[in-house]
């Protein structure tokens, strides 16, 4: 006998439908990939305390990086696959939920006032603050990655070399400072998001969760907020030339093979 | 305080779901509302005078006006149910607005829910997302004994803050993405805390967040304004555990078979 209870549809006729096409099942692979590239962003700017250490310690620490192509290029394709993943599901969530909303109310509520303005501020820019990170990443790769940015010092070998110009740059520090205050604000955001979507509470962690976020911001954004004010201020690199016209710049493959031509 | 104030009223008039809509100025209508009157009996006092000056009284839901039936819900200058906190629209008085203060009353506004006329809208929505799995399957027949499955009370109470919900549509209305997330967690948590709710967990949970996908609600995007705005002040811990619930259910949920009786 058939179970009383077996009914594969709803009540309108429509089936059960895949993890991935509900918006709970998109946006937790929206905290996973976020999670993944929170990850990048921590052991990122944890390396590049190094720059504190010097132009030696520094370079050589790109060198060893760079030592390991499959490495490195195994976590920018997965980097660059998470972070894909992450920007398209949340357009496609961003346009659904846009079609639920029809408009706006008339007076803007100040519902949520228990909610502090940090939070409140984190949550209502999620869309805006990820944009212009996405367009910072973007511009940082093409500075210090690809190295293709017109009037920008790059030398490939030279990382501390390229990051101090350029930091010496008012308007590229100014930069790098405003969008990674914003990536602070995405990021507290998201690491509380995170376990909410992934199900995650507990009274025992939750009142740890927002001291967390703050953490692991504080030394994110805190590191790459410092780093380009100290190049600007010649705390870090101030023994670089004003000029790097004067720098010895030492011969790599392409440099020496073009010579030869 | 003074007994009576008048208000400066602008109320949402829209002839159906195809109707543009558009604010109308019912200041004229809105003197001398005692402080004492509900926001409901504030908007009766409104339509008796509208009537009797022979104009087409406003449409607003309401049913129980204790607070407890959830039929009705305005937002009151963007506050879904007005500015005071744990309070439906029925049980809001008077004597939380000032004298002159400038008033917006809008309908719910959310694409899963049509204005049915001016500030009624149609939250069919809500009850096909519980008819699509919002029940247990209980035999039917003589009621059972009391205490014949034991709860413990702390999760009796759990279960009741969930079952507090009285469906009312507030939660959507403050949603910026209008998702009914903090009303369907409600709902299948209330249930999947207890023994009895145990059997249809993961069936009831896949089936409801997929009514709610097909209603037109948008997903939660954790700015917790339906917790602000609740009534019964449901908790997003709810929503948590909703998302655990549809995750481990995706993974390991089994339709039951048509053959029924087990391998044996």
């Amino acid at each position: 006998m058939a179970s009383p209870t077996a009914s594969a549809s709803t009540a309108s006729g429509s089936k059960v439908l895949p993890l991935t096409q509900t918006s709970i099942g998109q946006k937790a692979l929206v905290a996973i990939t976020g999670a993944l590239l929170y990850g990048f962003a921590f052991a990122h700017a944890a390396g590049n305390l190094q720059v504190f250490l010097g132009q030696e310690h520094f370079n050589e620490y790109a060198e060893m990086l760079q030592s390991m192509p499959k490495v490195v290029w195994a976590t920018r394709i997965g980097l660059l696959a998470a972070l894909l993943t992450h920007v398209a599901l949340v357009v496609s969530i961003a346009t659904k939920a846009s079609k639920a909303r029809p408009g706006r109310y008339r007076v803007d509520a100040p519902i949520a006032k228990d909610q502090s303005i940090l939070e409140r501020y984190a949550r209502q820019t999620m869309l805006l603050s990820g944009l212009i990170v996405f367009a910072y990443l973007t511009f940082h790769i093409l500075h210090l990655t690809a190295g293709v940015v017109p009037g920008l010092f790059f030398h490939r070998g030279m990382a501390f070399e390229n990051l101090v110009y350029g930091m010496r740059n008012p308007p590229v520090a100014a930069f790098y400072v405003f969008a990674n205050l914003l990536l602070g604000l995405h990021l507290f955001h998201g690491c509380t998001a995170l376990f909410q979507t992934l199900g995650l509470k507990h009274p025992q962690w939750d009142a740890r969760t927002k001291p967390l976020a703050l953490a692991l911001v504080a030394v994110i954004v805190g590191t790459n907020v410092v780093i380009p004010l100290a190049c600007l201020t010649r705390i870090a690199g101030g023994e670089l030339p004003d000029d790097p016209a004067e720098l010895v710049i030492p011969l790599d493959e392409d440099d020496a093979t073009a010579l030869e031509d | 305080m003074s007994e009576s104030i008048d208000l400066k009223l602008h109320v949402w008039r829209q002839n159906g779901p195809k109707d543009q809509g558009r604010f109308e100025d019912y200041s004229a209508y809105a003197k001398n509302i005692s402080t004492h009157a509900s926001f409901l009996e504030c908007l009766d006092v409104v339509n008796e005078r509208l009537v009797l000056a022979g104009k087409d009284p406003i449409v607003f839901d309401h049913d129980c006006r204790e607070g407890i039936c959830g039929a009705c819900g305005v937002v009151i200058n963007g506050e879904p149910h007005g500015p005071q906190k744990a309070t439906t629209t029925c049980q809001l008085h008077m004597r939380k607005f000032t004298n002159g203060q400038e008033l917006y009353v809008e309908p719910w506004r959310a694409t899963a829910f049509p204005v049915i006329k001016d500030l009624a809208v149609d939250r069919g929505a809500f009850d096909r997302i519980v008819q699509a799995g919002g029940f247990i399957t209980a035999r039917a027949g003589s009621a059972p004994d009391a205490n014949d499955i034991p709860v413990p009370k702390p999760i009796a109470d759990d279960a009741m803050d969930a079952a507090a919900c009285i469906g009312c549509g507030a939660c959507v209305a403050a949603c910026p993405n209008a998702s009914a997330s903090l009303f369907v967690s409600a709902k299948v948590g209330h249930l999947g805390v207890l023994p009895q709710g145990q059997a249809e967990r993961d069936s009831r949970v896949l089936h409801m967040v997929a009514q709610h996908e097909h209603e037109g609600f948008g997903g939660c995007s954790n700015h917790y304004l339906c917790e602000s705005a609740c009534p019964k002040e449901i908790s997003v811990k709810w929503i948590a555990r909703m998302n655990r619930d549809l995750l481990k259910a995706s993974v390991t949920h089994a339709p039951p078979t048509k053959s029924g009786g087990g391998d044996g």
